[in-house]
């Protein structure tokens, strides 16, 4: 099982993309596999026949386990009790897979067994044990890079770098720490896919590590819905209708211009402050979402964004997002404004720092600059803040530069 | 204050315990009328006699097979092997006899016999005469083996040796009979040490080296060397016993300091450092901040050239080079 994005640590063979005997070339797909959050072609590596198919379609695998056998010409398949064929007899199926997992283990060599591996001392261990310390966030000054006691006591004596405590609930294998109430008959227990697993200890991390604070704003949003209006009219003529949401990300990457800090994030002893801002958008999928990057966005226009956006949410739908459209965001956007929702906190987007909560546009009665209670078209904006980074006027800046924008959309349209 | 050399140490302790025990005799090569090949014995003879100091003829396997025949009747004999190298000749009563009979008889029977004899190389004497066979008789469930590396430990240890009931294996080393680094001062009057008792002859908090016999003496060379040159606070253990083996002291030392260096003039293979670092790596596991690692006798036949055995044997300076291995 290759590594496919840089958070994976397990893949699910969901389909085989070529059956014993084929002959591949380097490149050729082999199998569609799912990672913690697309669906991926993994190609061949290296030419040959396929000899074997060592997992059955649906399986997950972690990395490095084999897959397949690529044999050379002439060269026979290793020794193995069992292939695909006769995984799927009548004896259970997860078993006999199982079996065939341990024996081809010590048989054929892993590309990737090691990789990964922090290198670090017993001691260094039982001392980050101890601490709740990440110790994949631990320069090693050892032998090797090895991780010793005095790289932990560094880090201990430095309580400005953060050196990443891990959650106490800790281990990615069991996340939970209070057990649920058994299921019983006619109640369903759905093993967490890749991308719930990812969702959970990522949030998870993020709520128990990042000291949240949240802001709110109300805006009106009367001007960008006639702008909106406006817009369409000759939008509709070429098929680009423009959304609320298109305005929202415009919007939230140009305040970011105007107010940098936010765009950043906490890196153990230093904050990283990007130069471009890459807008992470929050994508409701079939069992969780993902989060797409719009590369600097700020330098693209409403249209731009609009037509990526759109092209990116089709994709992750389909799960055809490829890792590097859905890594490396610096800020992100979560929109609940179609569902109905009025205002909420959303959870931040670790590594980043801050995340908005964009609520629906909601007709209202409103007291005007001359006193009179009238109706008006009002939007909820919140932002959470990593308080390491932002500070509270800090996002109270960003955030009145987002509403100046929203309220002033014809400014952000050019 | 006057010290007393490594020699003279034994020398006391074996003219104390001749006075204490009219059972206790001396036996081997040339320890009589000669006063000893190394002079251990020096004297002796001339104020105990011929029934208790006994020349032996050039026949190990018969005089120490005589020495355990008396020990299972009550004799104490203190035999002398003119070097450990030559107990080969005698393996069968060493092993089978020695250390067996206790248990072979169910109890009735022990043996409360000392052996002793230089046991080390880096004097040039060849490959036959230069053995270090500590962990080859550790290695007998029935013995016991001792190894000072000094003049006091000496002294107390051979006085326990001989007080003992069981066979101890006393190994000594010429290097170490007349050298000033190995004397102490005995001027505090009869005493005795426990046999299975380490002693920390230097507190130290970042590096434990553990040796025995000379190899202590290179490990104090070493830690100088580590602390002025290196900055290196070294702790030195010297197991003095091999067996029964004092655990304790070895593993409370690598737990304050974290990190192991094994000093041994034995071979490499199954040598008396590879037992001490499965017992380290067993026990305090997770106080390990780097591997242990070993500085024994390079794995080959003593060498003649005395320049290249200086190097075949620990010396101070492959302690050092160790010890900055660790990182």
């Amino acid at each position: 099982m290759p590594k496919l994005s840089d958070t994976m640590t397990e893949g699910t063979l969901l389909k085989w993309l070529v059956k014993v005997g084929d002959k591949v070339g380097v490149g050729d797909p082999l199998a569609e596999v799912e990672t913690d959050k697309a669906t991926m072609e993994m190609v061949a590596f290296d030419e040959g026949t396929v000899g074997a198919l060592y997992v059955q379609e649906g399986s997950k695998k972690a990395l490095g386990e084999p897959l397949a056998v690529l044999l050379e010409e002439g060269e026979d398949l290793p020794e193995q009790p069992v292939t695909s064929a006769t995984a799927s007899d009548e004896n259970g199926e997860a078993q006999s897979t199982e079996s065939i997992t341990a024996h081809v283990t010590e048989a054929v060599p892993l590309p990737f067994a090691g990789e990964g591996r922090i290198k670090a001392s017993p001691l260094a261990r039982k001392i980050a044990a101890a601490e709740s310390i990440d110790l994949s966030r631990i320069a090693g000054s050892g032998p090797g890079g090895r991780i010793v006691k005095r790289d932990l006591e560094k880090a201990i004596d430095n309580p400005a770098s953060g050196v990443a405590r891990v959650a106490s609930t800790g281990g990615t294998s069991r996340l939970t720490t209070v057990s649920p109430k058994p299921s019983g008959s006619g109640d369903q227990r759905m093993m967490l896919s890749s991308m719930r697993t990812i969702i959970a200890q990522r949030l998870l991390a993020s709520k128990t590590q990042i000291p949240h604070f949240y802001l709110h704003v109300e805006l009106d949003a009367e001007p960008l819905m006639v702008l909106i209006k406006q817009a369409n009219i000759a939008a509709a003529e070429n098929s680009n209708k423009l959304t609320i949401n298109d305005f929202v990300l415009k919007a939230a990457a140009s305040a970011a211009v105007a107010q940098p800090k936010v765009n950043a994030s906490f890196d153990g002893d230093a904050i990283i402050q990007y130069a471009s801002v890459d807008l992470s958008v929050a994508i409701a999928v079939d069992d969780g979402l993902v989060t797409p990057v719009i590369r600097s966005a700020q330098e693209k226009s409403i249209l731009e964004i609009s037509l990526e956006v759109k092209d990116l949410a089709q994709r992750a739908r389909a799960k055809k997002l490829s890792p590097d459209e859905f890594s490396g965001g610096t800020l992100t956007v979560s929109n609940l404004g179609a569902y109905g929702v009025d205002s909420f906190d959303a959870i931040i987007n670790p590594p980043q720092s801050v995340i908005l909560s964009i609520g629906g546009i909601v007709n209202k009665p409103v007291v005007s600059k001359e006193g009179q209670i009238v109706p008006g078209k009002r939007m909820n904006v919140g932002i959470s803040c990593d308080h390491r980074v932002v500070d509270g006027a800090v996002g109270a800046e960003y955030l009145a530069e987002f509403k100046k924008r929203m309220e002033n959309p014809a400014s952000i349209l050019v | 204050m006057p010290m007393t050399l490594y020699r003279h140490a034994i020398n006391r302790a074996l003219n104390e315990e001749l006075a204490n025990d009219e059972n206790v005799v001396i036996i081997g090569e040339e320890v009589a009328e000669y006063d000893g090949a190394y002079k251990v014995t020096e004297g002796l003879w001339k104020k105990w006699g011929d029934k208790r100091v006994v020349d032996a003829p050039i026949s190990e396997a018969g005089f120490i097979g005589m020495g355990i025949g008396a020990s299972m009747l009550g004799v104490r004999p203190v035999m002398e092997l003119m070097f450990f190298s030559f107990a080969y000749v005698a393996f069968d009563q060493l092993i089978n006899n020695a250390a067996c009979v206790r248990y072979m008889s169910g109890g009735l029977i022990n043996c409360p016999i000392v052996v002793r004899g230089p046991a080390n190389g880096g004097t040039s004497v060849g490959a036959t005469h230069s053995h270090a066979p500590e962990n080859l008789f550790a290695n007998m469930p029935g013995l016991k083996v001792v190894v000072p590396a000094t003049a006091r430990d000496a002294y107390g240890l051979m006085k326990s040796a001989i007080r003992d009931n069981d066979p101890v294996y006393f190994m000594e080393n010429t290097l170490l009979y007349g050298d000033p680094a190995a004397a102490s001062d005995l001027d505090d009057g009869e005493f005795t040490l426990p046999i299975g008792s380490a002693e920390v002859k230097r507190s130290g908090t970042d590096v434990s080296l553990i040796a025995h016999g000379r190899s202590v003496l290179v490990a104090l060379e070493a830690a100088k060397q580590l602390e002025e040159e290196k900055g290196i606070n070294a702790e030195v253990v010297d197991l003095r016993s091999i067996r029964p083996l004092d655990e304790e002291t070895i593993l409370q030392s690598v737990a304050k300091t974290h990190r192991a260096v094994l000093i041994d003039e034995t071979k490499p293979f199954c040598g008396i450092s590879s037992q001490i670092a499965t017992t380290i790596q067993q026990e305090v596991f997770d106080d390990l901040d780097a591997p242990v690692l070993r500085v024994t006798s390079i794995d080959a036949p003593a060498i003649y050239s005395p320049p290249l055995e200086k190097e075949q044997v620990p010396n101070a300076r492959r302690v050092v080079e160790k010890v900055m291995q660790l990182g």
